[in-house]
């Protein structure tokens, strides 16, 4: 096994939940690769919400809340607030941070509390099977969606950005350097970090949603329709209409954090 | 010379370290594991060029890449 694996993971829960060559397992490398680099696995209070996503931190030798479907950012604000010294990591999945945890979502980023949230999308509710999300591409076929997704879909990184997050990337599966960067710089942001970490699910949205259950033909779907933020902002609306932007796509220093908010009102009472 | 460790206990056969493998390193073995799954091998490590994307991109952390010293 790699020596950050067995540095980090917890033996007894191996093998892991994910399903062979989901990208879910790239992320929680790279995690664990800034988390070995920046030696703060002490400092880590880890939440998950439900689904493969949330998964993730249970599998890490560190104190791990895994929490109802939707509410890991709640779970996370209070943790973070009782003890601000942590360093407090949310995994949620994008039908538990957007659907059933959107409100949480919405509420974490506009209190801007310290928090680095991975959202770990593969546009689908996987674990239960297949059934349609709202990152779901519009027209997809899923299991809620036999005739294709009638819905538009969202983008949580604007949903983050609009609602006050003060640290918004989106990166994939297929971007491992960039993903474990982003990670790193969202780990030391003050306020609500905002990944979308873009992730195949061979089982799920692979055979319904892209035709293929083979990983590196996602994988390499993924790589090709991923474009940076530079190269995006001279594009036409059309020309993206498919692609994912990459890159870091907000950051703002100076916006008030929750939880000094807190202590200082704490201390001057 | 680089040396390239597949962990068979952990490796779910997903294939992606052959993939990502920007030389060609890598391929599929016929050897399946204890799980069924057909493990990867690194046939050609003098090609290896050390970018570590393998190890990277792996879901299980099941492959290690280790350079020597006079090699960095």
């Amino acid at each position: 096994m790699h020596p950050i694996a067995e540095k980090y993971l917890r033996k007894r829960a191996l093998p892991s939940i994910f399903c062979s060559g989901c990208g879910h397992g790239t992320v929680l490398n790279a995690f664990l690769r800034v988390v070995d680099k920046l030696g703060i696995i002490d400092e880590l209070s880890l939440v998950g919400g439900i689904g493969c996503s949330s998964w993730a931190p249970v599998f890490i030798k560190a104190d791990v809340l895994h929490m109802l479907h939707g509410r890991a950012i709640a779970a996370a604000t209070g943790l973070k607030l009782a003890n601000p010294k942590r360093k407090v990591v949310v995994f949620t999945g994008d039908g538990d941070c957007t659907g059933i945890g959107g409100n949480h979502f919405l509420h974490g980023a506009r209190r801007n509390i310290d928090l680095t949230v991975i959202m770990l999308n593969n546009g689908i509710y996987g674990m239960t099977g297949g059934q349609m999300a709202p990152t779901t591409p519009t027209d997809a076929k899923t299991q809620t969606s036999p005739y294709g997704n009638m819905e538009p879909n969202l983008d949580a990184c604007a949903v983050a950005i609009s609602a006050g997050a003060t640290y918004v990337s989106r990166w994939t599966s297929a971007h491992p350097s960039g993903l474990a960067r982003s990670i790193e710089q969202a780990l030391g942001h003050k306020g609500f970090s905002f990944i979308d970490a873009v992730s195949q699910c061979p089982t799920q949205a692979g055979r319904y949603m892209h035709g293929t259950a083979d990983p590196a033909t996602l994988l390499n779907m993924i790589k090709e329709s991923s474009v940076t933020k530079a190269k995006a902002e001279k594009m036409s609306a059309d020309a993206l209409k498919d692609k994912i932007v990459v890159g870091k796509l907000h950051e703002d220093k100076e916006r008030p954090e929750l939880s000094d908010r807190l202590y200082s009102i704490m201390h001057d009472a | 010379m680089k040396t390239i460790t597949i962990d068979e206990n952990f490796c779910k056969g997903c294939h992606l370290c052959i993939d990502q493998c920007p030389k060609e390193t890598l391929e599929v073995s016929s050897k399946r594991n204890a799980k069924g799954y057909l493990v990867p091998k690194a046939e050609k490590t003098d090609e290896c060029i050390g970018c570590r994307l393998c190890e990277m991109i792996c879901p299980d952390m099941a492959i290690t890449v280790e350079i020597p010293e006079d090699e960095k």
